[in-house]
């Protein structure tokens, strides 16, 4: 995670000229109808891509005929019939087929449906998926793979921000030590992905050493035992969330380490220190309330990340998680889910923006809500 | 000139960056050996190429020389063949134009485990007589095992394992096992094997050679696949791939984002808003879905990848902090002085504005690399890897796809991955020390 900085405009307070109601309403008015149309843009795009103008219709198509066509060479009850009657059958049901994925409407009819529909969140049914309770409901299936996703990346992101703000915070403190080179000599550590990582716990620990488990979330069959379920889910939790941890750690601490410290070196932490405060109130009043924004931003952007999943260390791992769904849903054309997962994303990160430049306002006095 | 020159000797003040740059070089010279030893159709045809170009080596065999590390030793994979004098032969003119041929090799077996399979691959000359060979196996303690006996055609193959008279005769036994087992003791007899072909050819110009496929459990530097491809093709060259698709990525986008960058805020109004407008929307889009939507539905050539690639990294926030730079630039004097004599609008951005951005961008340049070289792998290892290409990504996916990790063909992930993180971190090294000399910020810190 790297830290961003901070994107809104940041206003140096002028002479009120306006009054401060009209002011705010007119700017929320105008960021939520911009934040509207880049979220329909972008999902727009997404739908696009996800049918290829037409191309994956094609590859769905011939998947179906394929399909059914074998349905009928399987069932015995269709080889008594006539040849004339079982193709008359064969097709019928691929036009059936057709019309229930909905291939028989155009590509932009059903483009356009798709972005209304996702607009109002109203996720539909996807064509081939299924939850693990067997429901079509893109709703269920992404609510029964949620947990598991917050899970790993739960743990593993609000870990990772906590601790590396704070350990970052005291390397600041002592910064030229033993513990802050190190810190700098193992960030390189980060270009390396999760999944990378994964695999070599994988081979450590569940190949070589066989204390924990290869993948999946839980035993099969899972235990009953509530407590039992619990320990078992956390012993398969231990590896991906510790491959999600390590890829980022150091890089992250570095990261946080030096934005303390080019916030430390400001002249009025100097004033302050030749002034003798102490070096607590120091931290807590000249140093961590000007980062504030930037920290607060960062957290959200970790909030948002937990809930989109990790693709490939979910997929390394067999975590059944949101992000492995994604990628299932990709290998199966199916767009419904693939477009359920990006709207709910767009729609978070959208509120997410929103939310800040109000948040903003409330912890820097300096930033005012839509003022220029 | 000088500027560059001490910033050179900086670098050179920091440890990691030596090391970075060490390994650079290294890749490079890899990349380098590795296109003029095998050219690039060479290398298409040993990796997309079946048994007929792999049918020497053996299947999912470590490296050899894990032989050093481990007291268990496995047999060696060789290949000898008569006709290019590795295997002694003579011809002995007989009675009514035949002729007697003797091919015989002698080999030392001190390891500890069976070899996989052993093959002979017969070539005969002749128009209307068939050649006719009898084999024989000699093992150290002196016991002679016949083979087998047969007519040859004109490319002829005998597999040891799969040949039924050859199990009759040892009494339904494996004949790896069977062939290297001292019968009294029951262990593997270790010391020296001879191979002896005595074939009988019956017309004047028949003549017959063979090429005797000794399949062990370990192969040559880097070890074998499902396929029984060497892997030193691919990991030779997976280091130009990698290469090429981390530094042409990197690349593309720094300089792509910099020229928009540099016109969005030169041209002010309009064209700066829709390019904000264009970085909003490209939050909101999931980067790694569409990469894996155009794998799967379209294309999975590298090069329609990273083209996709550059053009989602171009509108991040790194073109928003070019921007604010850029701002600050456009006010200085010199571009005063620029637009004063009457430059037009491409030559100021061209020559005054990204000339200036050129030291910023280097460390950028540098630290981005590894994670286009990553994302390569990653979605190799997705099964969205370049279906042509040999890269260490598809190496990852091949050995994942057999159960490598699970099976204990440990070799087969290590040896790219290996690789893979060794250039993550040269590059990720001398980005930071490259970083830390070219901005001032950091520089005492």
């Amino acid at each position: 995670m790297a830290v961003a900085t901070q994107s809104t405009p940041v206003e140096v307070k002028k002479p009120a000229a306006s009054s401060t109601f009209v002011r705010v309403a007119r700017y929320t008015v105008v960021r939520l109808f911009t934040l509207f149309v880049t979220v329909v843009i972008g999902i727009y795009l997404t739908i696009l891509i996800a049918n290829m103008g037409g191309h994956v219709d094609e590859i769905m198509r011939n998947d179906i005929r394929d399909r059914i066509t074998q349905q009928f060479a399987n069932n015995a009850a269709a080889q008594k019939l006539s040849p004339d009657t079982r193709k008359q059958l064969i097709e019928r049901s691929i036009t059936l087929e057709e019309n229930r994925v909905g291939l028989n409407q155009p590509v932009a009819v059903r483009n356009f449906k798709f972005l209304t529909d996702a607009l109002t969140l109203n996720l539909g049914r996807a064509i081939n998926m299924t939850s693990d309770s067997g429901s079509k409901e893109v709703r269920l299936i992404i609510l029964g793979r949620l947990p598991a996703t917050l899970l790993l990346m739960g743990t593993s992101e609000l870990f990772l921000f906590f601790v590396s703000v704070f350990l970052a915070l005291s390397l600041s403190r002592s910064y030229g030590s033993w513990w802050d080179k190190l810190v700098i000599t193992l960030s390189p550590t980060s270009a390396v992905p999760p999944w990378f990582y994964g695999i070599f716990f994988i081979l450590i620990f569940a190949a070589l050493l066989h204390v924990l488990p290869f993948g999946g979330m839980t035993d099969s069959p899972p235990p009953s035992n509530p407590v039992d379920f619990a320990l078992n889910v956390l012993k398969h939790l231990i590896l991906p969330a510790a491959s999600l941890i390590i890829s980022s750690f150091f890089l992250s601490i570095y990261n946080w380490r030096t934005f303390f410290l080019i916030y430390s070196s400001e002249d009025y932490v100097e004033m302050a220190k030749a002034k003798g405060l102490p070096a607590r109130d120091i931290e807590q009043r000249y140093i961590l309330r000007p980062t504030l924004p930037t920290i607060i931003t960062n957290f959200a952007l970790t909030l948002i990340g937990v809930i989109s999943g990790a693709i490939i260390t979910e997929t390394v791992f067999l975590w059944p998680g949101l992000g492995r769904t994604l990628y299932q849903a990709i290998g199966l054309y199916d767009t419904p889910v693939i477009v359920g997962s990006t709207i709910i994303y767009a729609y978070l990160l959208a509120i997410t923006v929103f939310l800040l430049d109000f948040v903003y306002a409330l912890v820097d006095p300096r930033v005012k809500v839509g003022g220029n | 000139m000088n500027n560059l020159k001490n910033s050179f000797r900086e670098v050179l003040r920091y440890p990691s960056a030596i090391v970075g740059l060490t390994i650079i070089f290294l890749l490079v010279v890899t990349a380098v050996y590795a296109m003029i030893k095998i050219p690039y159709s060479e290398a298409i045809r040993l990796w997309r190429g079946g048994e007929d170009v792999w049918y020497q080596n053996p299947k999912f065999a470590p490296p050899a020389w894990i032989n050093f590390f481990s007291s268990k030793k496995l047999p060696e994979s060789f290949t000898v063949n008569s006709a290019n004098g590795s295997m002694t032969k003579t011809v002995v003119p007989g009675a009514q134009n035949s002729s007697t041929i003797n091919i015989s090799y002698f080999f030392d077996f001190n390891y500890d485990t069976y070899p996989q399979e052993m093959l002979i691959y017969f070539k005969a000359k002749y128009n209307s007589k068939q050649p006719f060979v009898s084999i024989a196996w000699l093992t150290p303690d002196g016991r002679k095992i016949r083979i087998d006996d047969l007519g040859i055609s004109a490319d002829q193959t005998l597999w040891f394992s799969q040949d039924q008279r050859l199990q009759q005769r040892l009494n339904g036994a494996e004949p790896m096992q069977a062939l290297f087992e001292d019968p009294k003791t029951n262990a593997i007899a270790k010391g020296k094997y001879q191979l002896q072909i005595t074939g009988t050819t019956f017309e004047p110009g028949s003549d017959i050679d063979a090429q005797f496929v000794f399949q062990g459990q370990v192969y040559g530097l880097a070890g074998t696949d499902q396929a029984r491809r060497d892997l030193m093709v691919p990991l030779l060259w997976g280091a130009p791939v990698a290469l090429a698709f981390g530094l042409i990525a990197s690349l593309g986008t720094l300089v792509l984002t910099m020229i928009i960058a540099a016109i969005g805020t030169w041209y002010g109004g309009w064209v700066d808003g829709l390019i904000q407008r264009i970085t909003e929307i490209n939050l909101v889009l999931p980067f790694l879905s569409i990469l894996i939507m155009i794998g799967t539905f379209y294309s999975r050539s590298i090069w329609v990848i990273l083209g996709v690639t550059v053009i989602l990294s171009i509108f991040t926030g790194s073109i928003k902090s070019y921007r604010a730079i850029f701002l600050q630039v456009k006010e200085s004097m010199y571009i005063e002085a620029a637009r004063a004599y009457g430059a037009s609008d491409f030559r100021i951005i061209f020559q005054y504005l990204i000339p200036r951005m050129i030291p910023l961008l280097i460390p950028g340049l540098v630290s981005s690399v590894p994670a286009f070289v990553f994302l390569e792998a990653s979605l190799a290892v997705l099964g969205l890897g370049d279906p042509v290409l040999p890269t260490w990504g598809k190496i990852i996916n091949d050995a994942d796809a057999n159960g490598a990790l699970y099976k204990g063909y440990y070799y087969w992930i290590l040896e790219p991955a290996a690789l893979l993180m060794i250039t993550g971190f040269g590059f990720a090294m001398l980005g930071f020390a490259l970083d830390r000399i070219f901005n001032p910020r950091l520089r005492d810190i």
